[in-house]
């Protein structure tokens, strides 16, 4: 839109608008004591940040940013502070002094590194020429899909991306291991207030959750699959999946959840997630190709049996894409299966103990 | 046509960003939470319909029209619920309002029927 008024460009001054608005959060949670500021601050760092990406022309990682940065994880922290005090320990000047010390050297450091960084967009840049563009020139030929970046994550770099579904499912064990499983809260007895009853005050949320949960799952299952032609995948289809069960946990109550989707349930599907991952690389091994080498997922004469109609007609050029479909799909699925019964199991694990912790009489921060 | 359209499109926007900015005005000004969330929730449904709007007028018809009609559903669907669940709480912790309880809320606090 620069043609419009000469002399300003817009995606500069929006820059500068965004990230002045990060430093203002950051500086905003530095100086709160509320632990519930500062995570809603940091909410809000996750949602500036993930504007300025897709500003950047980054979709995927702003869609990554949005969904667990501003998404997922303020629950988590939300949880964690019903688990523990609501405001941070005053701490004397002194004491403050190192940390700030230390803070301040490490951002300056960083300050001075970005220096060297390339420009932003520079095509001679060591991640733009060599890889990078091998990546972009190799993509359609290699695997017919329009997302370079899913095409990366999944097939040219399986291997990093199987690291990383297994690191959200040692995440989902640690919490269990620290927390439980939250099944404990099943058993819990106290009464709730009936719905529809003359005290319920709740009616107007638990219509648009109604409304809103089959909703988020739909566009989940849309993410998941539309990964391959834009923006989204596994990861972000798997939080975004999660949030639905958790808004219905947080609108009809933590023991309706438990009962429409059980705690076994959910870490049997984490661990599922894994294993069909992990399974699809161990198939193309056994078909005679490497580790999730996907052009060997299907032996010859099985792929020469998918009719034409899923995918198109075979492209003689490259007989492989078919193998390179259905692996990226059903690794993109193992990865949907274990983040969102990761983040599922998590939640339950905070949610099921804020119920345990004590209570106090009063409601924490009910005086704004 | 375009060019028109273009400018419509940008003046709606931009009195959906004025909204929003009395929206903010209005959450840092107001007396009570109730008054706040009222303002706040200015910015939620006019400000964004105002600026879905123009940003439709400015893309034309196309599946980002679409795109951006479903986003304005979302809202509305989501920023009313909201704004209702933000006074809800605040009167369930005993906020009272800044000009004095209603008659039908003590009413409601007593336990009868509303």
């Amino acid at each position: 839109m620069t043609g419009y008024i000469p002399g300003f460009d817009a995606n500069l001054a929006l820059d500068a608008i965004l990230l002045v608005m990060l430093v203002v959060i950051v500086a905003a949670i530095a100086a709160t004591h509320r632990m519930l500021s500062a995570v809603i601050l940091m909410g809000l760092y996750s949602l500036v940040s993930a504007v300025w990406l897709v500003v950047m022309d980054a979709a995927d990682v702003a869609f990554t940013e949005a969904v667990v940065g501003a998404g997922v994880s303020t629950i988590v922290l939300l949880g964690a502070i019903l688990l523990t005090r609501g405001a941070a320990a005053k701490v004397s000047g002194r004491r403050r002094f190192l940390p700030a010390v230390l803070a301040l050297g490490v951002g300056a450091i960083l300050i001075y590194a970005t220096l060297d960084l390339p420009d932003f967009g520079d095509p001679a840049s060591p991640a733009n020429a060599y890889v990078g563009r091998a990546y972009l020139e190799a993509t359609g030929n290699d695997m017919g899909i329009p997302n370079v970046v899913t095409a990366v994550l999944s097939s040219y770099r399986g291997f990093d991306t199987l690291g990383e579904t297994v690191v959200i499912f040692a995440a989902a064990i640690g919490v269990a291991i620290m927390l439980g499983f939250g099944e404990r809260a099943m058993a819990d007895r106290t009464i709730e207030p009936l719905a529809g009853g003359p005290a319920d005050h709740h009616v107007v949320l638990r219509v648009a959750a109604k409304l809103l949960i089959p909703i988020i799952a739909l566009y989940a299952f849309y993410v998941q699959f539309h990964g391959d032609l834009g923006p989204g995948g596994g990861f972000q289809a798997g939080v975004i999946l999660a949030v639905a069960v958790i808004l219905h946990a947080l609108v009809f109550g933590l023991k309706d959840t438990m009962a429409a989707v059980k705690p076994k349930f959910a870490r049997g599907v984490a661990a599922l997630g894994v294993l069909l991952y992990a399974g699809i690389g161990v198939t193309c091994i056994v078909n005679g190709g490497g580790f999730l080498d996907y052009d060997h997922l299907f032996p010859r004469h099985i792929e020469a049996q998918i009719p034409d109609w899923i995918l198109g007609p075979a492209d003689p050029a490259h007989p492989h894409h078919w193998g390179q479909h259905f692996g990226i799909m059903a690794i993109e699925l193992g990865v949907l299966f274990t983040v969102a019964a990761t983040m599922v199991t998590i939640f339950y694990g905070f949610a099921g103990r804020s119920m345990e912790a004590p209570q106090p009489g009063a409601p924490r921060s009910g005086a704004a | 046509m375009a060019d028109a359209l273009f400018w419509a499109g940008g003046g709606l926007a931009a009195a959906g960003a004025l909204l929003a900015l009395i929206g903010a005005l209005g959450v840092l000004r107001f007396p009570d939470v109730y008054t706040r969330i009222h303002a706040a929730s200015i910015t939620d449904t006019g400000g964004a319909t105002l600026m879905i709007l123009g940003l439709c007028l400015i893309s034309g018809l196309s599946l980002v029209t679409l795109k951006l009609v479903l986003v304005w559903v979302f809202i509305m669907l989501t920023s009313p619920a909201a704004a209702n669940a933000l006074a809800n709480a605040a009167y369930s912790a005993g906020h009272t309002p800044w000009i004095g309880s209603f008659r039908i809320m003590q009413d409601n606090r007593k336990g009868g029927s509303r």
